[in-house]
């Protein structure tokens, strides 16, 4: 096995270097969506509204026994028969952030069971209205609890990313596969990859640390 | 006895098959003092979390100044109170929980100074000023920029009880108040209650495990158990010389583990 470092420099990473923006686009955009979508799902399972709580509820329970691949696929086939055509990488946003919801709803509730019942208690006696309990009171320390699972989620995102490849989404992998294909050269493409997704699972990492340190206040350390 | 302030006309309450307060009666005058002792299971703390309005009463009607609590008098009839109708009646009542339930989020001061704001729309200079006074009061003033996690239980027992009078409540409820605390800061947090008892005039329901404190401050002590009122009166006469086998009983256990 031979390593040609002109040609990982001068061809490589030059055309890679656009997939990783691809894969850090496409990750950040659906991570907000699953976010969004998460904390719908989230209420809606929490209604008192029992059709949409069983909505809700067997939404996730779709979506958790679904492979991303075949969610992929069928919003990459399905949506142009009926009618609706976006661009690949919107796509996949799409994909990733409807596929990722459930979770991120599962990870949201938690972080609000965490927060004690004595908490809900004291607000209600001392007449807060519900909503300004929930804002003022029950919000904020249901964050804490919720950002290492996020950070988990954000990561796992990343790493789901090559998946979109089987839809020509010009990621990293996507890329990769195609320099290979053209020079008959594998091992520099795909170790670039990997070197490539190794140091977005770090800065990632870090990032997340930082959040945490930010987002957790005084009530843990002290000031 | 003064104006009549609270009271319990018939109240049961009810887990599935258990009941746990069965038909309740009682009458708390203005500025009464009442301390409930009894078994652990008696239905001493339903007592108050219905007070509260935190559970549900299943039978009967609970009346603060000669109107109903639970229920809502809509043209000649009592139904079932809706939840503003709750809201409304709850800002004549404040509570003191047994784990203190402060907010961990926020300073002592604001714990004090914010439900005033966003529950009764009050000013927040205001609320901050009469905030500041009441911390001095419990004596806590120089810990008010400390968040709870940075306090001893009595001092976090001490805001609480600031936050509760924060709001101005008429009745003040204590659920256990020196339960969840160390021996040694059982006593600032008593003397806090104590100074409540004496020098104000809030009407006081109280459930506590320290019969000599409820005897100190008590007007009258109501001894529970099986969700009934077994017997109440005096202090010297419900815990020197209780004419019930059952409250006798209970005594000499407390009296036994001091």
């Amino acid at each position: 096995m031979d390593w040609r470092w002109d040609f990982t420099f001068e061809t490589v990473i030059p055309r890679i270097l656009p997939g990783l923006w691809v894969t850090v686009e496409v990750t950040v955009l659906s991570f907000f969506l699953a976010l969004f979508l998460g904390l719908f799902l989230m209420l809606a399972k929490r209604s008192k509204i029992s059709f949409l709580a069983f909505l809700a509820a067997e939404f996730i329970e779709f979506m958790r026994g679904m492979p991303l691949v075949v969610v992929i696929f069928f919003l990459f086939f399905v949506l142009p028969m009926a009618g609706i055509y976006l661009p690949p990488i919107w796509t996949g946003v799409l994909a990733m952030g409807v596929y990722n919801s459930a979770p991120a709803a599962e990870i949201l509730r938690g972080g609000l069971q965490a927060v004690p019942k004595g908490q809900w208690e004291a607000a209600y006696v001392l007449n807060y209205p519900p909503h300004q309990a929930f804002r003022r009171i029950i919000l904020p320390q249901a964050v804490g609890p919720v950002i290492p699972g996020l950070g988990n989620l954000l990561i796992l995102a990343f790493k789901e990313t090559p998946l979109l490849s089987f839809v020509a989404i010009p990621e990293m992998l996507d890329t990769a596969k195609r320099i290979a294909s053209e020079t008959y050269r594998f091992t520099e493409p795909l170790t670039v990859v990997g070197v490539l997704f190794l140091i977005l699972s770090l800065v990632s990492a870090v990032f997340i640390k930082i959040v945490e340190r930010h987002m957790i206040p005084e009530m843990r350390h002290g000031r | 006895m003064a104006d009549e302030k609270i009271r319990f006309e018939a109240v049961s309450k009810r887990y599935g098959s258990l009941t746990v307060l069965d038909q309740l009666d009682l009458s708390i005058g203005a500025g009464e003092v009442v301390s409930i002792i009894g078994p652990s299971g008696s239905g001493k703390t339903t007592v108050l979390r219905c007070l509260m309005t935190l559970e549900p009463v299943d039978d009967g009607v609970i009346w603060i100044d000669g109107i109903p609590l639970n229920k809502e008098l809509r043209s000649g009839a009592l139904i079932e109170a809706s939840p503003a109708h709750l809201r409304r009646m709850r800002t004549k009542l404040g509570m003191v929980f047994q784990n203190f339930n402060l907010f961990p989020h926020m300073t002592i001061l604001q714990n004090c100074s914010e439900p005033p704001v966003y529950a009764l729309g009050a000013k927040p200079t205001e609320a901050r000023s009469r905030a500041v006074d009441l911390l001095k009061m419990v004596g806590m003033e120089s810990k008010q920029d400390h968040y709870p996690a940075q306090l001893s239980g009595g001092q976090q027992q001490r805001a609480a009880i600031a936050r509760t009078l924060a709001m101005q409540p008429e009745i003040l409820v204590f659920d256990e108040p020196t339960s969840a605390l160390d021996p040694e800061t059982i006593g600032e947090v008593t003397e806090v209650i104590r100074a409540l008892a004496t020098k104000h005039s809030y009407t006081m329901l109280l459930v506590t495990h320290q019969i000599d404190f409820a005897r100190d401050i008590s007007d009258r002590i109501c001894f529970f158990d099986k969700g009934r009122i077994v017997e109440q009166g005096p202090p010297d006469a419900v815990i020197d010389s209780p004419k019930e086998t059952r409250t006798q009983q209970f005594l000499r256990k407390v009296a036994k583990a001091r």
